[in-house]
Parts: structure tokens; C-alpha cells; sequence
């Protein structure tokens, strides 16, 4: 054993650092969960405060505006969902039909960007381009004649704003995925199917789709964890309080609940309310992905 | 063959005008911002400039540069992205190795792995990480800001599958040589994996400058604020309570012209990395990704 030690303590020595960091975010905070079931208090610190059992989360699902936020997060997340894998694969199925390969390469760096752009930024661009007064309305109104659209201060606008500026970050990112199975598709069943006269049409619909279906069910079924996550810093960076009926989603307001007004017993509830759906639902995606496409993370 | 029907020729000239609209699509609302950043302030205010600046001129980025609150925010977000993507890539670099090992080497190696995955899994969440982070009087501090998020275990999954495909011959002549396993590591493993090392620290460079929500959530005086939190703040949430009501900075600060050339600012260092970015995240994100 001695020897064993010897022989491996430098091993040992270089995780030393992920291993305390871990502990002390990625563990500690786990601990913190306990004040879910406490009527925390920060003077009294975490064990100082009194328990009072399930209050909390009988509280989340009485309290009128929680049912609201939960409504509009599985919508929202599920509308992007859909959306951020019919774009993407359509995308990538056009994008290989160029065969200019320094075309291909350009779209491609073109569409990539925005998903590197922090929604601070992309915020501040669509919040100045969306406004009353903005380039937007000013081209509608110019070229269509159309009165000017409140886009950010308009409920049901806010949340098709969001929708639509979540996909046009990421759909160029999620195409990369499909665009490697893609370059993986056996050639030989396209020669077949030209030989015996399909257009590229029926190639498509006869070669590309099935080859493709795995991956899609994959994605599809994986995402299904995220029903959830709507995406808070996007929402946190483009809403307001005209629009909070409709756009306040989960994390928006457990940050509103717990941090800002010092609920923080609530918000934590309502946080582990999320993760343990989320985790179900991570699991069940997964099984069905495994069954389906014989997927395995390991 | 189908390349010379007709029906698939006008469907190449729509594929190629709708991919090129796209590709414009998703580049405009930059190059506008740009546009208005270089504006005169009266055609920028009353909405007459689009993808060209009216009344070219360099204002707004000398006021901005002036604000001795946006500098030191940008120095601010500077430090953050050095210190943070140091930390992560040794962290992460150092614990890769270890998990690639066999665990007839080290046998505590998947206690180890399950240690690091669990916590991909399950998530304290931010009320219970604030509570730590200001128990552990980082509050205010710059770590706050580095070192909750350091311990990326995603990319530290990449590495160690990295690190496993290098060729055992290497190591073992290298053992025979009596190295040790932090000269393997650095001499033998990094070299072989340095495209994997970069892509991970462009991730880290882009990840620690775009953070803003740690800094607003850790950091109660703006004058720490890194450069997106403060730019959060004034940009999007118009707050400027958090400022000095200085009369004169509030005027340059609610210009459009000024939001704008900050914006891109904030943007820069990205466009900046995002070619040496770009060339090598394919190959990671379809590595992670697809299998077969």
C-alpha cells in the first residue's frame, strides 16, 4: 500500500485542485439546498434558521404567479426546442447541397457568430433595433406602411421576439451537428438511388432523412431535459415589467424572488422544483434515445 | 444527372440567394451597430442610420474611452479573462490527465470521475451558491468571479479523451526514461494535445468575457464591475443609480451613438478570437457530439 501511495501521490497532487474547487462550488451549494426547508434567515446562517418542512414548495404551488411562470417557461422552452432543431436541420440540408466548398465555408463563419455574442450585447443591439422608434418599426412603417409594433413591451410580441432571436443565435451552431452526419451518409446508397433515376428530391426524402432520423431523435429526445430552461440570460437581458405576465420565466424569477426581495427559502424551493423535473426528465429522454437510436453518453 | 435539370438548377439559384440572406441575416444587426457607433449624434438619434454612418466621425469612442468607469470596468474584465482561463485550463489540464489514467494505475480513478459528473447532474443553484460564495467572504472579491465556474467538467471529459488516444508507447519510453508524471504531462501528453488546449482556451477566453450575471450577482460596488456587467446595467437595464449622478457622464452615456460604440467594444475582443475560435470548435463540438 505504501508503495502503491508512492507511486501514485503526484497523481493524487494534480486533483487536488478540481477536487476542493468542486468541493467547495459545486458541493457546498448541494448543503445549501437544506434551506429549501427552512425559513432562512441570514443572520441566523444555514443551521440556525428554523425548519419548516414542505411550506415552501406548498407555497410555490398556491402563490397565482408561480403556476404563470411555469406556463410560460414550458412554452416558451418548448416553442425553441421545436424550433432550434427544424431550423438547424433544414439548414444544414440546404447548406449541403453547395458544393462550392468557399461559399459553404463562408455561410458557415457567417452563421456561427452570434452564438459566441453574450446576451448582454445582443440585448442591448435587439432592444435599440426593436424599439418604437427603431430601425425595424422604421423600415415597416417605410416600405409597408405598418404602425409602429411595441416588440418588447407586448406580451405575446415578447415572447415570438424571443422565439425567433433564440433561434437566430443558435441555429448556426446547432447545423454543425447535422452537417457532420451529413459528411457521414454512406455515398453509395446516393449512387444507388441515382442509378435507378431518383431526382434529388426523392434522394432526400428516400436517403438523407432516414439517415439522418438517429441523430434528430437523439437531439430531440436529449432536449427534452430542457423544458424547464428557457434561457435566462436572453430573457433577463430583453424583458421589462410590461412584459413580465407573459415573459417571466423560472430562473428570471427566482432571481426576482430570491435574490432582490431576500426570499431566498422561496426561491430555493423553487429552484429544486426545476432540477428535479429537469433530472426526470433528462433520465426519460435518455432511455427513450436509447431505445430509439441506441444512444449512449459513455 | 439531377445537376442538369432545370427543376434543380433554379432550386440551386434560390439556395444560394436564401443561404447568402441568412449568412447576411445573422451579421447586419452587427454592422449596424457599427454604423450608428460611427454616426453623428442627431442622424443617430432620430433613426436615420443603417448599415453606413451619417456624419462619420470618432466621438462616441473617445467619450467612451474617456469614461473612467468603462476603462476600469474593461481592465476589470481584462484581469478576468487571463486569471480565469489560467485557472481553468491548469485545473482542467491537470485532472484530465489523472482521469485518462487506467484505473490499474490509479484505483481510485472512477471514484474520482463520478466525484466531477455527479455535479454535472445535480446543481445547487444560485441561491444556494450566492450563500456560499458569501460565507466564504468572496464577495466583492475577483474571485467570485473566477473560481466558482473554473471546474468546467465538460471540457475536462474532452481533455482526458484527448489525453487517452496518445499513443502508450510514448509514455512508457518516457517512464523507462525515469520521468515522472508531471514531466509526462508537460513534455509528452500537451504537446500532442495543444489543438485540443487551444479550442478549450478560446472557449475560456470567450465564456470569461461575456459573463455578466456572477458579477452582478457577487459584486455590490460598480466600480469592480467587469466590463458586461457594466455594461448590463447601463445598457440594457438603464440603471444609472449605480453611478455617480454626474450630470455630464449621464448625458454621454444615454447617447446612442455612445451605447453603440460601447457595445462594440464589448463585442471586439470576440470578433477578435472568434477566427482562431472558429477553426478548431468543429472538430471539438462533433467530437462531443456525434458517435459512432
Amino acid at each position: 500500500m505504501k508503495g502503491f501511495l508512492r507511486r501514485t501521490w503526484p497523481l493524487h497532487l494534480m486533483l487536488l485542485p478540481a477536487v476542493v474547487l468542486q468541493f467547495l462550488f459545486g458541493y457546498l451549494p448541494l448543503g445549501g439546498l437544506v434551506i429549501a426547508f427552512k425559513d432562512y434567515k441570514p443572520y441566523d446562517g444555514i443551521w440556525g434558521s428554523a425548519w419548516v418542512g414542505f411550506k415552501q414548495f406548498k407555497f410555490m404551488f398556491e402563490y397565482p404567479d408561480s403556476k404563470q411562470v411555469i406556463i410560460n417557461t414550458a412554452l416558451i422552452a418548448g416553442l425553441k426546442i421545436i424550433f432550434n432543431i427544424v431550423v438547424p436541420f433544414c439548414f444544414a440540408l440546404l447548406l449541403n447541397e453547395v458544393r462550392r466548398n468557399s461559399f459553404k465555408r463562408t455561410v458557415q463563419t457567417l452563421v456561427y457568430l452570434p452564438y459566441f455574442i453574450s446576451w448582454v450585447f445582443l440585448g442591448g443591439i435587439l432592444t435599440d433595433m426593436l424599439s418604437s422608434d427603431g430601425i425595424i418599426n422604421s423600415l415597416l412603417q417605410n416600405w409597408f406602411g405598418i404602425e409602429p409594433i411595441l416588440f418588447l413591451g407586448n406580451g405575446i410580441w415578447f415572447r415570438v421576439i424571443v422565439v425567433i432571436s433564440d433561434v437566430w443565435q443558435q441555429f448556426g451552431f446547432g447545423t454543425i451537428v447535422y452537417l457532420a452526419a451529413l459528411a457521414g451518409v454512406n455515398p453509395s446508397l446516393y449512387e444507388a438511388a441515382e442509378v435507378d433515376g431518383a431526382t434529388r428530391w426523392k434522394q432526400t426524402i428516400n436517403v438523407t432523412i432516414p439517415s439522418l432520423a438517429p441523430i434528430v431523435i437523439v437531439v430531440g429526445t436529449l432536449a427534452i431535459g430542457n423544458i424547464l430552461n428557457a434561457g435566462f440570460d436572453q430573457i433577463f437581458n430583453l424583458y421589462n415589467p410590461l412584459v413580465y405576465d407573459k415573459g417571466d420565466i423560472i430562473d428570471t424569477f427566482v432571481y426576482r424572488t430570491g435574490i432582490l426581495n431576500g426570499q431566498y427559502s422561496f426561491g430555493t424551493a423553487v429552484g429544486i422544483f426545476k432540477s428535479v423535473v429537469g433530472f426526470v426528465l433528462i433520465v426519460i429522454g435518455y432511455r427513450i434515445a436509447y431505445k430509439l437510436a441506441d444512444y449512449k453518453i459513455f | 444527372m439531377y445537376h442538369k435539370t432545370t427543376g434543380y438548377r433554379v432550386f440551386s439559384v434560390f439556395n444560394y440567394l436564401f443561404l447568402i440572406i441568412a449568412g447576411l441575416l445573422c451579421i447586419l444587426p452587427i454592422i449596424h451597430i457599427l454604423a450608428v457607433s460611427f454616426s453623428a449624434s442627431a442622424p443617430a438619434n432620430a433613426h436615420l442610420v443603417g448599415l453606413w454612418p451619417v456624419g462619420f466621425n470618432f466621438d462616441s469612442y473617445t467619450k467612451t474611452m474617456n469614461n473612467p468607469n468603462f476603462s476600469r470596468a474593461f481592465v476589470i474584465s481584462l484581469i478576468r479573462t487571463v486569471l480565469g482561463t489560467a485557472i481553468t485550463m491548469s485545473v482542467i489540464t491537470l485532472a484530465g490527465y489523472v482521469l485518462s489514467k487506467d484505473s490499474s494505475v490509479l484505483k481510485s480513478r472512477n471514484i474520482y470521475a463520478w466525484y466531477f459528473v455527479f455535479t454535472m447532474l445535480f446543481t445547487g443553484g444560485i441561491i444556494p451558491s450566492y450563500i456560499i460564495v458569501r460565507n466564504l467572504h468572496l464577495m466583492n472579491t475577483i474571485w467570485a468571479l473566477v473560481l466558482p465556474g473554473a471546474v468546467q467538467v465538460f471540457n475536462m471529459i474532452l481533455l482526458m479523451n484527448f489525453f487517452k488516444a496518445t499513443p502508450k508507447e510514448l509514455e512508457e519510453a518516457a517512464l523507462i526514461d525515469g520521468a515522472g508524471h508531471f514531466t509526462i504531462l508537460f513534455r509528452v501528453y500537451l504537446p500532442l494535445a495543444m489543438p485540443a488546449v487551444a479550442t478549450m482556451s478560446l472557449f475560456s477566453i470567450v465564456g470569461n468575457w461575456n459573463a455578466w450575471f456572477d458579477g452582478l450577482l457577487y459584486i455590490n460596488n460598480y466600480r469592480n464591475y467587469p466590463l458586461a456587467t457594466f455594461l448590463q446595467t447601463i445598457i440594457v437595464q438603464q440603471d444609472f443609480s449605480k453611478l455617480n449622478p454626474d450630470v455630464n457622464e449621464l448625458k454621454n452615456i444615454s447617447q446612442r451613438t455612445v451605447k453603440a460604440a460601447q457595445i462594440f467594444i464589448g463585442i471586439l475582443p470576440v470578433l477578435l478570437v472568434y477566427p482562431y475560435l472558429q477553426k478548431y470548435f468543429v472538430k471539438g463540438i462533433v467530437l462531443g457530439a456525434v458517435k459512432e
